[in-house]
C-alpha cells in the first residue's frame, strides 16, 4: 500500500502530527501496534495522574474544556482526552498494526507492519521515549529471593510481596512508587542519584504554570549550552495530587523512607551506595533555587509580585550525617526492588543507518540524519516541554512544516 | 560562551582548550580512554617512594615534563620514622587537588573570578580496623569531610553551586564514593 507519509505511534504526538499533515492536505496514515493511547493505557500504574495541570495539556486544535483546569488526569482521564482528540480531528489511526520493520526504499521508505507493506516517502516516528525499562546490568546478579520491578510493570502495592524494597531511582517514578509503596506498610529505602527537585505550588500557582509564563518550558534545542546533558536531564520530581502535594525527599523522609545514595554495586549478596548523596541534594537543593531565582525575576519584571504572594524558599534536603554505603540483600530485610532508573525507545524494527555509538537516532530538533525521517516526543527534542503533551503541538507544527517542505523538493 | 576578548576572568585555566578537547573527544571517544600509571619502590619499614612519569591518552604513550615521586611513611607514633606522609594522607590531598582544580575550572567556565581557594580536609578512622582488633571496624575513612574557604566575586549561592559542580565532575571524589574493582597480582 502506498501514501505520503506514516506516522508510527498514536499517542500524542502522533495524533499531533496527524492533525499538522491534515491542515496541509498531506495523505498520511497512523500505523499503532494496540490502541489510540496505548502505553498510557497499558503501562503505567493505577495511582498514576499526569504531572501536568489539565489546562497545560493543549494540542493542535484540542485543549481542555472541563471546569478543574488545575486538575491532574488520572490514566483513564487520559486515555479518554487522547481518544477524543483522535476522534475530533478524525486521524487515520490503524489499530493492531506494530511496525515489524522499516528500511529505505526508492524515494522513501518501506515499512511492515501487522502483515502490510507500505510505502511512503516520509516516516514519523512517534513511538514514544519510554518503551523500555532501563535497568541496570547488576541486576542478574541479585540473590533469586528478591524480586525486580520495572515502572512500567508496576501496578500498586498489592503485586509487591510484604517486607522492605528498595526504590532506586528519585525521579518522577521512584519518588511516587516510593511514597505509595511505604504507605501501603512495606518499608522503603530509596536510592538517590541525580534528581531534579521541585515544589508542586509556589507562590500560589503550580509549578508548571510557573515555568511556562516565565518561558522556560520554551528554551529551544539550538538556544542552550549543552543540549545533550539537557536531553539527559531526570525528570521532575513531580507528582499530581488532588491535594497538589510536593513529593520531595523530604516529604518522603518525613513519612519515614530511608534514603540512600546511588547503586554503585553489587559485593556478592551486598548492595553497595555511593557516598556522593549529599552532594545529590545540594546539586538538587541549588538547581531548584536557580529555577525559582529565574521565576522571581520574572514575576517581578511582569507584575505578578502584587497578586501573587512573597518569594520564599524551602528547606534544604535533609540527609542524615553518615547514610549506609551497603546493604545485605541476602538477609530478607528487602525482599523486592523497583528498578525506577529511566527508560529507552525502542527501535529495534528501525533497519535504517542512523543510529549513533550509543544507539540514540542522530537528528537536529527531529530532524533525523536519514531524509524524509522525523521523531516526536523525545526529551528535549526541540523545546525543554517536547516530552510533554503540551510539547507536541510546537513540534509537530514545526516539523510539519519542515515535512512539507520536504515532499516539495 | 565568554569568548577570549571578552573575558576578563582569569583563574588560569584555559577553558576554551577544555572545551575544545571534550567537543574533540566526544566525536573520537577512543582517543579519551586514558591509563595513569605510579610505579612504588619499598625504602625501608614503612618507607615508600612513589614516582609518577608516563601515562596513556589521547592514542598515545605521554609524558609528564618530568618525572614526580611522593614519599610516604608513617609518622613516629606508628613505631615508624616519619619520611613523607601516611598513604591516608595522599588520598586526602589527591582529593583536594581533584576537587580544587575543579572550582577552578568551573568557576572559570562561568566566569567567576577567583582570589583564595582553601580546602581543609579531615578523614576519620578507627585504627582498631587496620589492626586487627575489630572485625566489625572498617579499615579505610568512616567519612571524609572537605571544607572550602573560597573568596572570590560570587555570590553564596554561586560558590556553592562551583563547589557542587566540582563534585560532580571529580575523578577522585568518584573513586572514594564509589567502589571500584582492584585487581593486585604478584609477578
Amino acid at each position: 500500500m502506498r501514501t505520503t507519509v506514516v506516522i508510527i505511534g498514536a499517542g500524542h504526538a502522533g495524533l499531533a502530527m496527524s492533525r499538522c499533515l491534515s491542515e496541509r492536505s498531506i495523505e498520511h496514515v497512523i500505523l499503532e501496534r494496540g490502541e489510540i493511547a496505548n502505553s498510557w493505557k497499558t503501562e503505567r500504574w493505577d495511582s498514576l495522574r499526569l504531572l501536568t495541570p489539565n489546562w497545560q495539556s493543549r494540542l493542535p486544535g484540542y485543549g481542555y474544556a472541563g471546569d478543574e483546569p488545575d486538575g491532574y488526569r488520572t490514566m483513564p482521564e487520559t486515555v479518554a482526552f487522547i481518544e477524543g482528540y483522535a476522534e475530533a480531528i478524525a486521524a487515520p489511526v490503524r489499530a493492531g498494526t506494530p511496525v515489524t520493520s522499516v528500511q529505505p526504499a526508492q524515494d522513501g521508505y518501506r515499512i511492515i507492519a501487522g502483515g502490510e507493506q507500505w510505502q511512503c516517502r516520509a516516516v514519523v516516528l512517534a513511538s514514544g521515549a519510554c518503551n523500555i525499562a532501563n535497568v541496570p546490568a547488576l541486576a542478574a546478579s541479585l540473590p533469586a529471593a528478591i524480586r525486580g520491578v520495572t515502572t512500567i510493570e508496576y501496578r500498586n502495592p498489592g503485586q509487591i510481596e510484604d517486607g522492605g524494597v528498595l526504590v532506586v531511582g528519585a525521579s518522577a517514578s521512584g519518588t511516587q512508587i516510593a511514597e505509595e509503596i511505604h504507605r501501603s506498610g512495606r518499608p522503603v529505602t530509596l536510592a538517590v542519584g541525580e534528581h531534579v527537585r521541585v515544589p508542586r505550588v509556589y507562590r500560589g500557582r503550580d509549578i508548571k504554570w510557573w515555568m511556562d509564563a516565565a518561558g522556560v518550558l520554551n528554551e529551544r534545542y539550538d538556544e542552550i549550552d549543552d543540549i545533550n546533558r539537557a536531553r539527559n536531564v531526570p525528570s521532575l520530581q513531580l507528582a499530581g495530587s488532588p491535594q497538589r502535594r510536593t513529593v520531595d525527599l523530604n516529604a518522603l523522609t518525613g513519612i519515614g523512607v530511608k534514603l540512600i545514595g546511588r547503586l554503585a554495586g553489587l559485593n556478592g549478596r551486598k548492595a553497595l551506595f555511593s557516598g556522593s548523596l549529599r552532594n545529590q541534594c545540594a546539586l538538587a537543593d541549588l538547581k531548584m533555587n536557580r529555577l525559582l531565582n529565574t521565576i522571581d525575576e520574572w514575576a517581578t519584571d511582569n507584575g505578578y509580585d502584587a497578586e501573587t504572594p512573597p518569594p520564599h524558599r524551602f528547606a534544604p534536603t535533609a540527609v542524615e550525617a553518615s547514610p549506609p554505603l551497603e546493604m545485605d540483600l541476602g538477609s530478607g530485610a528487602i525482599r523486592t526492588i523497583v528498578w525506577a532508573t529511566g527508560f529507552r525507545p525502542d527501535y529495534s524494527w528501525l533497519e535504517v543507518p542512523v543510529f549513533d555509538r550509543k544507539g540514540r537516532i542522530r537528528h537536529d530538533g527531529g530532524v533525523a540524519d536519514a531524509p524524509g525521517m522525523y521523531l516526536l516526543g523525545l526529551n528535549f527534542l526541540r523545546r525543554r516541554k517536547s516530552s510533554l503533551i503540551d510539547g507536541a503541538g510546537d513540534d509537530a507544527r514545526d516539523l510539519s512544516a519542515h515535512l512539507a517542505s520536504y515532499l516539495a523538493g | 560562551m565568554a569568548t577570549p576578548s571578552s573575558n576578563t576572568v582569569n583563574n588560569g585555566v584555559n577553558v576554551e582548550a577544555l572545551l575544545g578537547a571534550r567537543d574533540a573527544l566526544s566525536q573520537a571517544p577512543e582517543g579519551a580512554q586514558f591509563k595513569w600509571r605510579a610505579t612504588c619502590k619499598w625504602i625501608k619499614g614503612t618507607h615508600s617512594r612513589s614516582s609518577v612519569e608516563g601515562f596513556y591518552g589521547l592514542g598515545e604513550e605521554q609524558h609528564h615534563k618530568t618525572e614526580f615521586s611522593f614519599d610516604a611513611d608513617h609518622p613516629e607514633i606508628f613505631a615508624s620514622e616519619d619520611h613523607g606522609a601516611t598513604p591516608v594522607e595522599l588520598v586526602l590531598a589527591g582529593l583536594a587537588s581533584c576537587l580544587t582544580a575543579g572550582v577552578a575550572s568551573v568557576a572559570q567556565l562561568r566566569e567567576i573570578q577567583l582570589r583564595s581557594v582553601t580546602a581543609t580536609l579531615e578523614g576519620g578512622m578507627d585504627i582498631q580496623g587496620i589492626l586487627g582488633i575489630d572485625s566489625d571496624v572498617r579499615n579505610g575513612f568512616d567519612g571524609i569531610k572537605v571544607t572550602y574557604d573560597i573568596d572570590a566575586d560570587a555570590s553564596k549561592e554561586e560558590i556553592e553551586a562551583v563547589v557542587a559542580q566540582s563534585q560532580k565532575r571529580s575523578a577522585v571524589y568518584d573513586i572514594i564514593t564509589n567502589p571500584t574493582n582492584v585487581t593486585v597480582e604478584v609477578k
